[in-house]
């Protein structure tokens, strides 16, 4: 067998029956990765995750796409994760977005991608739907599942109705699109080292521009990708109240969110209310203090691995769909619990 | 200016989700269907203001049968000038987008505003598709939205954080809590919706690219399990130990 690029080359070229089906044998899957900052957010990683357990089902490789000016270092990394070949587009520097679609649909080209992945969130919720409406490929948005594959068809789950039930999906087309809720897979680092290459393809100028980045305040845990949670309601009684909450989600590492008629009353920003009508998240841990538990609020958690409910009122509806309960004053509950976090920390 | 709003039909969100037909179609049986919420109380309202301020139209748009008249009504009662109906039924988001795009585009809008999600489906997809098929820019999960002149000047949400962004006119818009307030519709607008152009138009040959084959119901909790408010170090335990999420 040949060693070399020059001598495969030759090889191919006098070999043609051998490599007629060398397009399928090359196939891959891709995943967008979103880059701002030039850091790889969590959701990145369980995409490629994601992406390599469907690989792994068609006998395919995983490609990943990204931008801007992440360190070779972490790009190679990304192999751990299921990489095999890590495309970066060094002259993006923020999400422009009609550079990246026109860069994912080149992607999809070289790559010959059969499935195309984004994470379900900002940069995934414009790409996506661009891409599969660009190309023509079905696009399932928020999928929680590895998909069914049998030939060409693909069947995949993700959230309907805010979360009150599933829905099993059916893509017809011979190219597929998925964005990957946030927290649906698990990350699994094993070993292995991506091949990088710079990936340059002309781009069209963009016609969104960005004048100015306000960072949420608070610091640390995007809410859609935090892995524990503590929430509360209108039984906190004012936003100067908080500091119980944050002080306990501060133990926990955990994230801080809230019920609607909180983010209403401005007692805290918009980016925090999960329900219906804010953000659905799916955390391993999902703490409530004072949130009685309308099935608006239930739509938006109830992914949740484990949900415990603090509440003075033990007919809240919110005890039906908690794992865990205590029915008392989240003033006192919540410090008792922030202690007994730390007491647990340091043991542990 | 001429704006299109994309109004849905969505189920109240007190619903109670069940499925017939082995699962496979959803109950609509006893079912309140509202206007999907971020079309109503965000898209629909700040095109109304925009209008209000800078003179213009606002007409909706839904793709559906007869079945979705009464949420079109309200959104005329609510303030739109007109309305357009898709005399078909959606099949899904990209099958919507090209229904949407294929009668936009002979049609000269400077601004298309959707919501950022449906409550039903919550694919966030029509508004990334529809200006895909028409080449226009898309800002998507916007916040905020201003026009002078021909341009617009938005607040979008971006991981980690709110980004303002501008592009020029035409543009498609998703559109979130923080872009207007809910408006009810009073009895003038009400009974003036009643004579409001509703044009039924017959759709554009565009299909689906994905359909439902099943849906199931989340597995019902066990019973919940009551820890002493005075003992939080047993709900500790508990969740290292038995829940295994600390």
């Amino acid at each position: 067998m040949p060693k070399t690029w020059m001598s495969w080359s030759a090889y191919y070229t006098t070999k043609p029956k051998l490599f007629k089906n060398l397009k399928n044998l090359k196939m891959s899957i891709l995943v967008f990765v979103d880059a701002r900052g030039g850091q790889i957010a969590k959701a990145g990683l369980e995409a490629i995750v994601y992406g390599k357990k469907i690989a792994d089902k068609m006998s395919a490789s995983v490609t990943v796409l990204t931008y801007g000016s992440v360190s070779n270092d972490t790009l190679e990394g990304l192999g751990r994760y299921g990489a095999s070949k890590v495309l970066i587009n060094k002259s993006i520097t923020e999400d422009q977005d009609d550079a990246l679609t026109s860069l994912v649909a080149e992607a999809t080209q070289t790559e010959n991608a059969s499935v195309i992945i984004f994470s379900f969130d900002p940069a995934g919720k414009v790409l996506a739907p661009r891409l599969s409406a660009r190309i023509g490929a079905g696009l399932v948005a928020g999928v929680i599942s590895v998909p069914e594959i049998d030939g060409n068809s693909m069947t995949v789950t993700k959230n309907v109705f805010s979360g009150k039930a599933f829905a099993k999906y059916e893509i017809s087309t011979e190219k597929k699109v998925l964005s990957l809720l946030p927290n649906s897979i698990q990350v699994n680092e094993g070993e292995g080292t991506a091949e990088v290459e710079e990936f340059s393809p002309s781009l069209p100028d963009n016609r969104i521009r960005v004048k100015e980045l306000k960072p949420l305040g608070g610091e640390g845990i995007p809410l859609p990708e935090a892995e524990l949670v503590v929430s509360a309601g209108r039984g906190l009684k004012g936003p100067e109240n908080w500091g119980i909450v944050e002080e306990l989600a501060e133990s926990l590492g955990a994230a801080t969110a809230c019920s609607r008629p909180v983010s209403d009353m401005d007692w805290r920003p918009h980016h925090e209310h999960v329900g219906q009508t804010g953000i659905a998240i799916r955390p391993n841990l999902y703490i409530a203090a004072g949130i009685s538990g309308a099935i608006q609020h239930l739509a938006g958690v109830n992914g949740s691995k484990t949900i415990v409910v603090i509440n003075t009122d033990p007919e809240a509806p919110f005890f039906k769909a908690a794992d865990y309960g205590v029915v008392g004053d989240a003033f006192e509950v919540l410090p008792r619990l922030k202690e007994a976090v730390e007491k647990f920390n340091a043991a542990n | 200016m001429k704006i299109l709003v994309g109004i849905s039909k969505a189920p109240d969100t007190t619903t109670k989700i069940s499925f017939t037909d082995n699962n496979t179609k959803f109950n609509e049986d006893k079912v309140q269907f509202i206007v999907n919420p971020y079309d109503e109380w965000y898209a629909l309202v700040r095109g109304l203001e925009l209008k209000e301020k800078n003179g213009g139209t606002v007409t909706t748009i839904t793709v559906g049968g007869t079945d979705h008249d009464p949420i079109i009504r309200k959104a005329l009662a609510i303030g739109a000038d007109d309305a357009v109906r898709i005399n078909t039924e959606a099949a899904d988001g990209y099958m919507v987008a090209r229904q949407i795009a294929d009668y936009a585009k002979d049609n000269g809008y400077d601004l298309i505003l959707l919501g950022k999600e449906t409550i039903d489906y919550n694919g966030s997809m029509v508004g990334g598709m529809t200006a895909e098929l028409l080449d226009m820019p898309y800002v998507s999960v916007a916040s905020k939205l201003e026009i002078e002149g021909r341009t617009a000047i938005l607040e979008r949400d971006v991981q980690g954080g709110i980004e303002v962004v501008e592009a020029d006119l035409p543009l498609v818009v998703s559109c979130a809590k923080g872009m207007a307030e809910q408006r009810i519709p009073n009895m003038r607008g009400i009974m003036a919706a009643r004579t409001k152009p509703l044009n039924v138009i017959e759709p554009s040959d565009a299909k689906g690219l994905t359909r439902v084959v099943e849906y199931n119901l989340p597995v019902e909790k066990g019973e919940v399990k009551i820890v002493d408010a005075e003992n939080m170090d047993e709900l500790v335990s508990l969740l290292h130990n038995e829940a295994k999420v600390i």
